[in-house]
């Protein structure tokens, strides 16, 4: 196998696009791919503060060594889960990756910080891990972002991901899901931007790119992510790949290109009924937020002095213009 | 009898696959979807039409996570 750009030997075949590459023009073609999406998408800007959510994980590694290569002053998040040993191993990919390239890793530990952890807080609060875990990370991420100035949150999500999101919304028709699964959340009523920039490369081709790069990241699956419905729906999506080359990119690319606009409005209404929390002061179109409630149910605490966050809801995030008077 | 080693993950296990081999036939014969994974073959990765030796040591790397958060679930 050749690659496709220089013809010297090739370590990688992509088949949606029927091509193979060499290390050196696989790098770039990553680098190139994100670049698009970021500009396709109006995802970032050169000047901007950006906040990497990082999991110790091939994707979150991945997307903060390209946002680094390509320029942008980008730190990163760790979320310190408390799922035993496996937590552990991923705070240290984190950690010496943040080292190696000289940046800031900013990290909150939920055992040390909230008192309690995934596997104890789902069991208390009757959700399922994966739920507790995204949750949690949600607003973690969110509040990070709002205390710490940045402009904006970027997440590892890569297109198996979204695609796998995205067939889980269709098969159970959540319109209201559907209506916000965009590469770019914008910033509004008190929560940051989120962008996901590996909107354009694949699973294999970010693990490809660590092992290439020579980015260690924790390779074992989160114990608590076993048999879950999201792992189904990547397996059930590449059983359609391995035979149909290209399809999860025509799944998802279809979808925001022909039919993504026609679920916003009923995602937008819901926006209209929002308040801030009277625990933290997060968004919220319940009394109290989500978190605060699954923190309270798993016998946790907000850290000292956390109280309402000065959030003006309706206006936009961004570099502190968006904040007004705490509302509690 | 002379056989690569195969390292599989998830569980993690070796297992003893008789060469000369072409990485897809490999792929194949252990059932294992070749979007799902990538071949290394000790430090580089490897296409799918490279062939592999009874010498080798190779590990065929998973790459579905199954974490991934939606952050674009509803406010509650």
């Amino acid at each position: 196998m050749k690659c496709r750009v220089c013809r010297e030997p090739a370590i990688i075949d992509i088949r949606r696009h029927n091509a193979n590459f060499c290390s050196e023009h696989f790098l770039r073609l990553c680098r190139d791919q994100t670049a698009k999406a970021i500009h396709d998408f109006d995802m970032l800007h050169p000047d901007e503060r950006v906040l990497v959510a990082v999991s110790g994980g091939k994707d979150s590694l991945a997307v903060w060594d390209i946002l680094l290569d390509l320029g942008y002053e980008a730190d990163g998040l760790y979320l310190g889960l408390g799922i035993g040993e496996y937590s552990d191993e991923s705070g240290r990919y984190a950690r010496a990756y943040a080292a190696s390239r000289g940046r800031t890793l900013i990290e909150i530990d939920l055992p040390t910080d909230y008192g309690y952890d995934i596997p104890s807080g789902a069991r208390a609060a009757k959700r399922v891990p994966c739920s507790a875990c995204g949750l949690s990370k949600r607003h973690l991420f969110d509040r990070a972002a709002i205390d710490g100035g940045y402009d904006v949150v970027v997440t590892g999500h890569n297109l198996d991901d979204e695609a796998a999101v995205l067939f889980g919304n269709v098969l159970r028709w959540q319109t209201d899901y559907l209506g916000r699964q965009l590469p770019v959340l914008p910033a509004r009523h008190g929560f940051p931007r989120k962008v996901k920039p590996l909107v354009r490369l694949g699973e294999r081709e970010m693990a490809a790119y660590c092992v290439v790069k020579g980015i260690d990241y924790i390779v074992e699956e989160c114990p608590m992510a076993a048999g879950n419905k999201h792992l189904g729906y990547k397996d059930a999506l590449n059983s359609v790949e391995v035979t149909s080359p290209g399809s999860k990119h025509d799944f998802y690319f279809g979808f925001l290109a022909r039919a993504s606009a026609l679920f916003r409005p009923e995602a937008e209404g819901e926006q209209a009924g929002l308040a801030p929390c009277i625990s933290c002061g997060a968004p919220t179109t319940s009394e109290e937020c989500a978190f605060c409630r699954l923190v309270e149910r798993a016998g946790g605490q907000l850290p000292a002095g956390m109280g309402p966050v000065p959030v003006e809801i309706g206006a936009r995030f961004g570099s502190g213009a968006g904040r007004g008077e705490a509302v509690s | 009898m002379v056989a690569m080693k195969v390292l599989l993950r998830n569980p993690r296990r070796e297992v003893d696959v008789p060469g000369p081999l072409q990485v897809s036939t490999l792929l194949q014969r252990l059932e294992v979807n070749r979007e799902s994974v990538l071949v290394i073959r000790g430090d580089t990765i490897v296409p799918s039409d490279t062939w592999l030796a009874d010498s080798d040591d190779i590990e065929i790397r998973p790459v579905i996570s199954g974490g991934a958060f939606d952050v674009a679930s509803p406010v509650r």
